[in-house]
């Protein structure tokens, strides 16, 4: 009924915006995301359908076309497309054109993602998270499923000194707050 | 700030030290004001001042100064504050530095540190033997509260704690290194030089402001040609400018923990005047290290005689660094006792710096040749084989009594501080820490790493290296890389002694500390072994010898050999106590760092959580959700507002936020036989778009969780959770699959918060949504209760559910969570025009109680099955396998006279009964009562126009339309059991 009109969005960190002269925090814009489950002799279906080469070494991603997959788990990947923003999900429409086994299921709405970047994001990121960040350990392009504080987030290096940070909506605020914190100490000059 | 040399305190050296004479910090101590040099400790600018009583000690309130300059200071614990928020009890003198502001106070005297009360303690010293409280505090029992509680909580524990919130900021880091280096002596410094040149990552660590370790007192080493110190900050700035090294001073490594993690403490401000806003107080950090390489040094030990803790007593290295850093003489008429050579290095400087020596006093018969003959070049009286037996002076030391060893004639020599050595005890607490092992070397008397568990090599002194090349080759190797160094030192050192020296033998009753913070004398370990302690654990928790916080770093090698003595054993067959982290004190601030506040654990809100706090939400927390309690309307009290909620949704209908509860998304094409597996109900035989109630069991047959799962698809199930159970049931599940069914083609994956719920249940239900749903017919017939579909609402896509858990026609709209908001303000507009409520929390819980349906974890336990909570028609007969079918078949799970989930109304129906309270048969049989069961839900039902209860009865569904009793404190409650259902007993509502 057209007439009660069209439900409009409201993402978990509007209006959040935060850092320090070494940190710059943003919520990142929506985008759609599948929680993609595929066993090893299906990859290949699903990289075809998808657009993306599903990475299959650990803590790598790959990106195609404003599509990433990120590596989680043998058989599991966090696809994330920056270009949807519809309120459908194409994500799940291309999985499924696969025709392969495969487990979709829609995320967009579950993750939201902090965009950490500048000279000290590593430094704010380890504010609370225990992963080595150094370039060698943690290239750009790298990911991991991994714990921040008392939250559970995937990080992923976009950049030299740029990371996303996906993380379920009601631990946003959280994550956001650790970050500041973080960033406040990351500018600290001794 | 300026200050003449005057101001700066009568005992300091000119032209001795290394502190810059124009920058001062003025400090006060108990309400006097001081002078100080920047980079002196407290310690130091108190001796300046020609201050050395500074505490009373913790039992027997005995006058005492300041013993080391260092952490391992157990004497000089002061409170220390910046402001009133920002105080600390308990902080090290020899640690903290001064800054210009800082207010010290001396601790544990009234009325003042010269004049203490306490002291008393002190006469009585003979009841406050080793075992005291063990043995005092036994009876009579009603004592315990009035008296000895009380007395020991006051005796208990030293300085005052902080009332006020700490305004100071506390953060963490993670790091990660190739090479950690615990202690930036030469040891540490060389090891850094060597690993630094390998291009490997190096993490340089030491606890005091600056580099050089021992080098701070120790003026008589020369490194490449340079003074000992002045070529450690070279090296440190060398390292500093390599983009592979991380130098932490003011920071402590505390812990050592497993596979290379290490806990470091960086101290940030502590020293600082003006610290800016930013800067936290302390930085946690927390290392993983690929290798570590420990260069701790060791600790200057005390000599064990009678009287040995009057203030102006201390450490022959502390004294040198009070001298030789700091420019401060610690006395201008100091003795001299050692059973070691270093000892006389601390004399010849002070000597050459214009303070009298009175003499050396010598324990052993043969000290060094060199040092002998130097102390003889510089003319100062050396007495080999003598002992000091005891000291004078109330609040400072006044005199020495000299005697020759086994010797009667003994004579008083005028002092007025007394330096002392026993030696040095290698600092292997974080080697210890990583679980490697001790061997004890017995031509040194010291215990030294022997078997390494972790990839760590020790370096320098605290493994037991004493010559400087050695060192320093030992150094080189550990950093992995090759340098050219060379050292020299001016003596080589021998020597060294543990446990009671002349004079405080087994034949003595003198006080003769061995553990200064505790108040540990020699005689008490004697005691603890005599009264049949003869395990090291035991003796020291008898004697709390080495329990303080120092953790005994002077006292330990002491007592042990004390003990070791009494029971006649060899030292390495008595054993050494553990080590433990932390290694010196951890603020609380530090471990807790940014965990406080809106920080110290997430709250979790649902996307609708603003609006309902728009609307007058009143929260509860579960787990970490904050969840819309209740509505109040002005005026309304939470009974008021609970009664017309109930009412509302039975009339009319209600608008409840459910998105908090936990949602599994379970697909493959083995997903039904996957959750036959997991429930104890049959998923097979659901068709798409249904839904079922289902039971989750564990192994052992008893009640995990429940909730309604629809089935979208062949292939796809959208699994509930209770909202506490989500994570827990995901990893139950997650656990099955992987380890039991492997072979199933099935994937899981949380969308807990993929969706907000808007639950909208009551006779109204369906005319309120109605206009906003699109795609199907949610008429009756075509979408009957417990129905599930994919549809639009609001132009979105959407998952509803014909669910209820209130008993009424209820849907449950389930739209991507970002969309929350604008469909519940949609949905509640409407609503509220056609007379609904918001309702939350309290309302479902009293809905479903007169429903008589369960909440997991309210009116189970974990040891209800699923039959003992009436809900045996939910386990399959026919299932041949499923978790927890063998554990149901258990004799104990089938017996008669389990507990059983049944309704209880009270008698007198405006009384409603305790969750929780106890259910008898008689309520005058003697006590203690055969309890038959308890009350797990209790409600005032507005609905029915009394008060509902449901409660766990022994044979409880036999028992129906018997009373029963629920004796409480000043009434017994009488009741009456019956089934579980208290309103619409036919059910005919709910399909609507």
């Amino acid at each position: 009924m057209a007439d009660l009109g069209t439900a409009t969005r409201a993402l978990p960190l509007a209006g959040f915006h935060g850092g320090s002269s070494t940190v710059r925090l943003e919520a990142a814009p929506p985008a759609e995301r599948i929680s993609l489950r595929v066993r090893a002799e299906d990859v290949a279906a699903l990289s075809g359908a998808l657009g993306v080469d599903l990475p299959v070494k650990p803590k790598t991603s790959a990106s195609a076309n404003r599509r990433t997959a990120l590596w989680l788990g043998p058989d599991e990947w966090l696809v994330i497309d920056e270009s949807g923003t519809g309120v459908g999900n194409g994500l799940m429409q291309a999985a499924q054109n696969s025709g392969a086994l495969h487990s979709a299921a829609d995320v967009s709405h579950r993750n939201t993602a902090i965009l950490v970047s500048g000279t000290g994001a590593a430094k704010a990121i380890n504010a609370g998270c225990p992963q080595d960040l150094s370039l060698k350990e943690f290239p750009v392009g790298a990911c991991s499923r991994t714990i921040f504080g008392k939250v559970e987030i995937v990080l992923l290096r976009t950049a030299e000194d740029a990371f996303r940070v996906e993380v379920w909506r009601s631990f946003s605020d959280y994550a956001f707050g650790l970050l500041s914190e973080g960033a406040r100490d990351a500018a600290v000059k001794v | 700030m300026s200050a003449s040399a005057r101001d700066l305190g009568a005992f300091r050296i000119k032209d001795a030290g290394r502190h810059t004479p124009a920058r001062t910090a003025r400090f006060t101590f108990d309400g006097k004001t001081y002078t100080a040099m920047e980079g002196d400790t407290v310690a130091s600018a108190l001796l300046a001042h020609g201050v050395h009583l500074v505490g009373r000690s913790f039992k027997y309130h005995r006058p005492r100064g300041i013993l080391s300059a260092g952490p391992e200071e157990p004497n000089a614990l002061l409170d220390v504050s910046r402001d009133a928020g920002r105080r600390q009890p308990n902080v090290r003198a020899t640690v903290q530095e001064v800054f210009d502001g800082v207010r010290i106070a001396s601790q544990n005297r009234w009325p003042s540190l010269k004049h203490d009360v306490g002291a008393f303690n002190d006469l009585l010293s003979p009841f406050f033997a080793a075992g005291f409280y063990y043995k005092t505090f036994m009876w009579p029992k009603e004592a315990w509260h009035k008296l000895y509680e009380p007395f020991i909580r006051r005796a208990a524990g030293l300085g005052e704690a902080p009332k006020e919130e700490d305004p100071d900021h506390y953060t963490s880091r993670y790091a990660h290194c190739d090479v950690l280096i615990a202690g930036a002596g030469v040891a540490g410094l060389t090891a850094a030089l060597s690993a630094a040149a390998t291009g490997v990552s190096v993490f340089l660590v030491d606890e005091q402001p600056e580099v050089g370790g021992a080098l701070h007192f120790d003026a008589g080493t020369t490194i490449d040609g340079q003074n000992g110190y002045e070529w450690a900050q070279a090296a440190v700035a060398r390292l500093k400018a390599m983009p592979n090294v991380t130098v932490l001073t003011r920071t402590t490594v505390f812990g050592y923990y497993n596979h290379g993690f290490l806990g470091l403490v960086e101290r940030v401000t502590d020293h600082l005047a003006r610290p800016g806003r930013d800067l936290p107080r302390e930085r946690l950090w927390q290392v993983r290290a690929k290798r570590v390489v420990l260069a701790t040094g060791s600790i200057e030990r005390h000599m064990v005689f009678a009287n040995n803790d009057r203030p102006g007593i201390m450490l022959a290295s502390a004294a040198r660094t009070f001298l030789n850093h700091h420019g401060v003489a610690v006395g201008r008429q100091v003795g001299v006792y050692t059973a070691h050579d270093s000892a006389y290095e601390a004399a010849f400087d002070l000597k050459r710096a214009g303070v009298s020596i009175a003499a050396i006093v010598d324990c052993r018969s043969h000290p060094g040749d060199a040092v002998l003959a130097e102390a003889r070049a510089l003319g100062i009286d050396v007495l080999t084989g003598h002992s000091v037996i005891n000291t004078s002076g109330r609040l400072r030391v006044s005199s020495m009594t000299v005697a020759r060893n086994g010797g009667s004639n003994a004579r008083k020599i005028a002092v007025d501080a007394l330096i002392v050595s026993a030696g040095w005890t290698p600092s292997v607490h974080l080697f210890s820490q990583s679980r490697g092992k001790l061997r004890f070397d017995e031509q040194n008397q010291r215990f030294l790493p022997d078997i390494y568990a972790q990839d760590c090599v020790s370096v320098g002194a605290c493994n037991g290296t004493d010559d400087l090349s050695d060192l320093i080759d030992e150094a080189i190797a550990a950093g992995g890389g090759t340098l050219a160094l060379t050292g020299e030192n001016s003596f080589e050192w021998t020597g060294g002694m543990i446990g009671a020296a002349e004079g405080a033998g087994p034949d003595t009753v003198v006080k003769a500390f061995v553990d200064f913070q505790h108040d540990v004398t020699a005689k008490d370990i004697r005691l603890a072994v005599r009264e049949g302690m003869h395990s090291i654990e035991h003796i020291k928790r008898f004697t709390t010898n080495g329990m303080a916080s120092d953790q005994g770093k002077l006292s330990n090698m002491h007592g042990l050999a004390i003990a070791a003595e009494m029971l006649g054993r060899p030292i390495p067959k008595v054993g050494l106590t553990t080590f433990r982290a932390p290694y010196t004190p951890v603020t609380y601030g530090t471990l807790v760092g940014h965990s406080r506040g809106d920080l110290f654990d997430p709250a979790r809100k649902t996307p609708m959580h603003a609006l309902e706090a728009a609307e007058g939400a009143e929260f509860e927390d579960v787990g970490n959700w904050k969840r819309a309690w209740y509505f109040p309307k002005r005026g309304e009290d939470m009974h008021a507002a609970v009664n017309r909620e109930c009412r509302t949704v039975r009339d009319v209908a209600g608008v409840f936020d459910a998105s908090t509860l936990g949602k599994i998304e379970v697909v493959g094409p083995d997903a039904a036989q996957f959750l036959n597996l997991l429930y104890t109900n049959a998923w097979d035989t659901l068709k798409p778009g249904k839904c079922r109630y289902g039971i989750m069991t564990r192994e052992d047959g008893f009640v995990y969780d429940d909730g309604v799962v629809g089935r979208l698809a062949e292939d796809r199930f959208h699994v509930t959770t209770t909202t506490g159970g989500a994570p827990r049931v995901l990893h139950h599940m997650e656990d099955y699959l992987q380890t039991e069914f492997p072979h199933l083609k099935v994937w899981l994956t949380s969308t807990t918060e993929q969706w907000a719920v808007i639950a909208v249940q009551g006779p109204k239900a369906r005319e309120i949504i109605q206009p906003f749903v699109e795609g199907i017919d949610i008429s009756n017939e075509a979408f009957p209760h417990m129905s599930v579909a994919e549809c639009t609402v609001m132009g979105v896509p959407s998952r509803l559910f014909r669910m209820s858990f209130t008993g009424e026609l209820g849907f449950e709209v389930n739209v991507p969570a970002d969309y929350g908001p604008a469909v519940w303000k949609a949905i509640w507009e409407r609503a509220e025009s056609m007379g609904a409520c918001l309702y939350g929390t309290e309302t479902m819980h009293v809905l479903r109680a007169e429903k008589g349906y369960i909440i997991v974890g309210q009116d189970t336990d974990g040891t209800v099955t699923p039959d003992d909570a009436a809900l045996g028609w939910a386990v399959s007969k026919k299932k041949t396998d499923y978790v927890g079918i063998r554990g149901l078949k258990r004799p104990d799970l089938v017996r008669d006279g389990r507990k059983q989930l049944v309704g209880l109304l009270t008698k007198s129906p405006d009384v409603v009964l305790e969750e929780g309270g106890q259910i008898v048969a008689d309520p005058n049989q003697p006590k203690p009562m055969t309890m038959l069961g308890h009350v797990t839900s209790a409600y005032w039902s507005e609905n029915c126009g009394r008060s509902i209860a449901l409660a766990l009865v022994a044979g409880g569904r036999s028992l129906v339309g018997k009373t029963l009793y629920v004796p409480l404190k000043d009434q017994t409650i009488e009741v009456e059991v019956t089934d579980m259902v208290f309103f619409d007993k036919e059910g005919g509502r709910i399909h609507g």
